[in-house]
């Protein structure tokens, strides 16, 4: 045994060229059994009959910059929708000579969030950042200082609506859920049982009906002569939907933290809400940064349902222009561009939220 | 410094400082905000109804509709009550609610193995494909399907036709179906007699197995059983093979069975979107087995079917139920949206009925009981069967 080893160079043995390079991938990753083999080559068949049309239909024969009659005479996609109607679908009918106002209000909140994916930025300079950029993006949108022409909330839609319905969302519904987790892990009865009640009912009613609640019923709950305008009813429904959301997931943030932390506290003489301040909620909502980011995602999706109670958010833009006799027939370019949209959107948040939960676990 | 002061000598506590009074006094300042709030909301609601004459209470379910209803599982028509209307509504609900779940629970498992397989290929694709339908809203979901069904398709004369007896169009898809026949009732029934033999079944091989240690192959009796006694009922009845196909009559199909293209985009996508959170919960079930379970059960002797059905799923089980659970209550809270794409679900009847009698209240109080009907009694359900296949911790 020993003598074939030694007359065996390691260095000048190859290993059989089956089983290293692209041959070797392909054998190990697509052929590796009879049942694997038949299943990479019906993919590969139905890739080949999907994929070559979809790029032909939307790249090679597609119109970018036509007219909706030179779409006609063409047989491909017809993305003359979108470059033609963009800034309507991206600014609604706000005023179009004032469209640089929810641009810059949009580049405010992307630079702020680009700024606050790195965890060396997130100290009280940022808070102050966002209390500001927020407070901006609204006196931008909503105008009448600094010889800004006031603009009616009427007349905000697309994506500045949907981003601020999301972003505000969140926002004010945080405090709400964290409130609302600390009640029910309370060991005062009553609070808890409110507290609980509050969850579950929201979690168990689907967002549209608490979008019809806002449009309809919130206006009988306010007595005669006041009346506030539909956006801020939609968007404290959106806030009370997120925040039952919330709650359970720092409940969950709530039971990580041991018994030892809460005892420790104890034991130095603070008080419920220190303890709470300085002890607990520091730990814990570090522990739900990650699940957070997964609500901000719902809530970015689900702002589109104000649709139904016909708020001219991004998808509603979208439709209206589609509803032009000139451009009807072409949902699906115009479906797909906003999938597009949105899906960089959602994708960012959660390729991000799964990094940071890396570097949460690595010890951070 | 008071407290300190305080825990030194007990009996000098003042009421403010114990902590039980304490308590006792925040519920109730507590149950007084929240009371003061609900009673302010509520008097304000009552005079804003009085303003408008709108007379509140639930009389209004009693009166003629007036309207149509698209497609509904029971007999209605524009003259029958709200409140069947409703039901309507709410039966609509809980079909494509449903059909929709075993769908979703079907391709979310084929997509969650597809995504741990070794085919780099398959892999990939699964999860790709999870990746970009969890980002897209479910409303643009239904927007998209339905648009493509609606502009994509043809007309009912140049219908599409795939296979034998089926035919697509933008009026929806018609397939041929059976005649019917008296036969079909006591096929069904013969049919759930079958299931509950095979129940039955099972529990005796089981009881027998673990007393006497004999086998019994349950699966190669009931499966003649569950196909045997309906096709019997079938020749019984003179084996009727009477076909009603869809005839294509004026502008659309007549016969067969029609489903319309609001049912199918609702449908389709509920099922693609929920299928992708249903594969990550699957694929997460799967992975918490750890891999000696498997070596250790085929080390006993087991074969893989066994290894799987006694060792792999019922541990995989424990960890997908609770999150699919969840994934199943959203695609039911999730079909309110047929709304938007009009299909008549309890959501779009209520709306209907709110738009024409103006009872605001007690439309959405009613749309908010029915889903929490729903969802408390699926959630019922699926922990009365997760305590089943629960950890029984000795």
């Amino acid at each position: 045994m020993e003598t074939t080893i030694k007359t065996l160079n390691p260095e000048s043995v190859r290993p059989p060229v089956a089983s290293v390079g692209i041959l070797g991938w392909m054998r190990k990753n697509l052929f590796n059994s009879v049942f694997n083999s038949i299943l990479t080559i019906l993919t590969v068949y139905l890739l080949w009959k999907i994929v070559p049309p979809f790029i032909q239909w939307a790249f090679l024969e597609s119109s970018w910059h036509t007219t909706s009659e030179q779409c006609r005479a063409g047989d491909g996609a017809c993305w003359s929708i979108i470059t033609r109607n963009i800034r309507f679908i991206l600014f609604g009918f706000f005023p179009y000579d004032q469209h640089s106002r929810p641009l810059v209000a949009m580049l405010i909140l992307f630079t702020l969030l680009g700024f606050s994916r790195n965890r060396k930025h997130w100290k009280k300079h940022l808070g102050y950042a966002w209390i500001a950029g927020l407070f901006a993006m609204g006196l931008l949108m909503k105008g009448g200082v600094f010889g800004l022409t006031s603009v009616e909330s009427t007349q905000w839609g697309g994506l500045p609506l949907t981003l601020l319905l999301a972003v505000f969302g969140l926002t004010a519904a945080y405090p709400l859920g964290v409130v609302l987790a600390l009640g029910r892990q309370s060991k005062m009865p009553i609070v808890k049982v409110l507290c609980v009640l509050y969850i579950e009912l929201i979690r168990g009613v689907p967002l549209i009906s608490l979008l019809f609640m806002s449009s309809v019923i919130f206006p009988l709950f306010l007595p005669e002569g006041i009346t506030i305008n539909k956006i801020l009813r939609a968007q404290v429904a959106i806030i009370l939907f997120t925040a039952a959301y919330i709650a359970e997931v720092v409940r969950g943030g709530l039971q990580a933290i041991t018994r030892g932390q809460y005892e420790a506290a104890e034991s130095l003489g603070l008080n419920y809400f220190l303890t709470m301040r300085l002890i607990i909620l520091p730990q814990a909502l570090k522990i739900v940064i990650p699940p957070s980011v997964s609500i901000l995602i719902s809530a970015f999706k689900d702002t589109s349902l104000v649709v139904i109670i016909a708020l001219y958010d991004v998808l509603k833009t979208t439709q209206s222009a589609l509803s032009n006799p000139l451009w009807m027939g072409y949902s699906k370019e115009a479906y797909l561009f906003l999938a597009i949209l949105y899906f960089l959107g959602c994708f960012s948040m959660s390729n991000y939220s799964r990094k940071l939960e890396k570097e949460l676990s690595a010890g951070g | 410094m008071k407290n300190q002061g305080a825990t030194a000598t007990p009996a000098a506590v003042p009421f403010w400082n114990d902590p039980k009074k304490r308590s006792l006094f925040y519920q109730f300042a507590t149950l007084f905000l929240v009371g003061l709030l609900g009673y302010y909301l509520f008097t304000n609601t009552v005079t804003n109804l009085q303003r408008q004459n709108i007379a509140s209470g639930f009389s209004f379910l009693q009166k003629e509709s007036a309207f149509e209803i698209g497609e509904s599982p029971i007999r209605y028509s524009a003259a029958d009550s709200y409140g069947r209307a409703l039901l309507v509504g709410a039966l609509n609900t809980l079909k494509v609610a449903f059909v929709g779940i075993i769908i979703t629970i079907i391709l979310g498992t084929i997509l969650g193995v597809a995504r741990l397989s070794s085919n780099w290929l398959v892999a990939r694709l699964a999860a790709v494909y999870i990746e970009v339908m969890q980002d897209i809203p479910i409303l643009l979901h239904l927007f998209f399907w339905y648009a493509l069904f609606y502009e994509s398709l043809p007309s009912p004369r140049q219908a599409i036709c795939p296979g034998a007896g089926i035919y697509l169009c933008n009026r929806g898809v018609a397939f041929t179906i059976p005649e019917a026949h008296p036969a079909h009732t006591y096929m069904l029934l013969a049919f759930i007699a079958a299931c509950i033999m095979v129940y039955v079944l099972r529990r005796w091989a089981g009881k027998r197995q673990a007393l006497t240690g004999r086998y019994f192959p349950v699966f190669r009796v009931s499966v003649p059983l569950l196909l045997g006694l309906p096709t019997l009922v079938w020749l019984f009845f003179g084996a009727p093979t009477a076909l009603n196909a869809p005839k294509l009559v004026g502008f659309n199909f007549v016969g067969g069975l029609t489903v319309s293209p609001e049912f199918i985009a609702l449908l389709l996508g509920l099922v693609l979107y929920t299928a992708a959170f249903v594969a990550e919960v699957v694929r997460a079930g799967i992975q918490s087995v750890s891999k000696g379970q498997t070596e250790a059960a085929l080390s006993l002797g087991l074969r893989p079917v066994l290894v799987l059905n006694l060792v792999i799923l019922p541990q995989a089980l424990r960890v997908i139920i609770p999150p699919l659970t969840s994934q199943m209550l959203n695609l039911t809270k999730n079909s309110s949206l047929a709304v938007a794409i009009g299909f008549p679900d309890f959501v779009s009847v209520a709306n209907t009925t709110m738009n024409q009698t103006g009872q605001a209240v007690e439309g959405v109080a009613l749309i908010m009981a029915v889903y929490l009907i729903f969802s408390l009694s699926t959630s019922a359900f699926m922990n009365w069967y997760n305590k089943r296949v629960a950890l029984v911790e000795r």
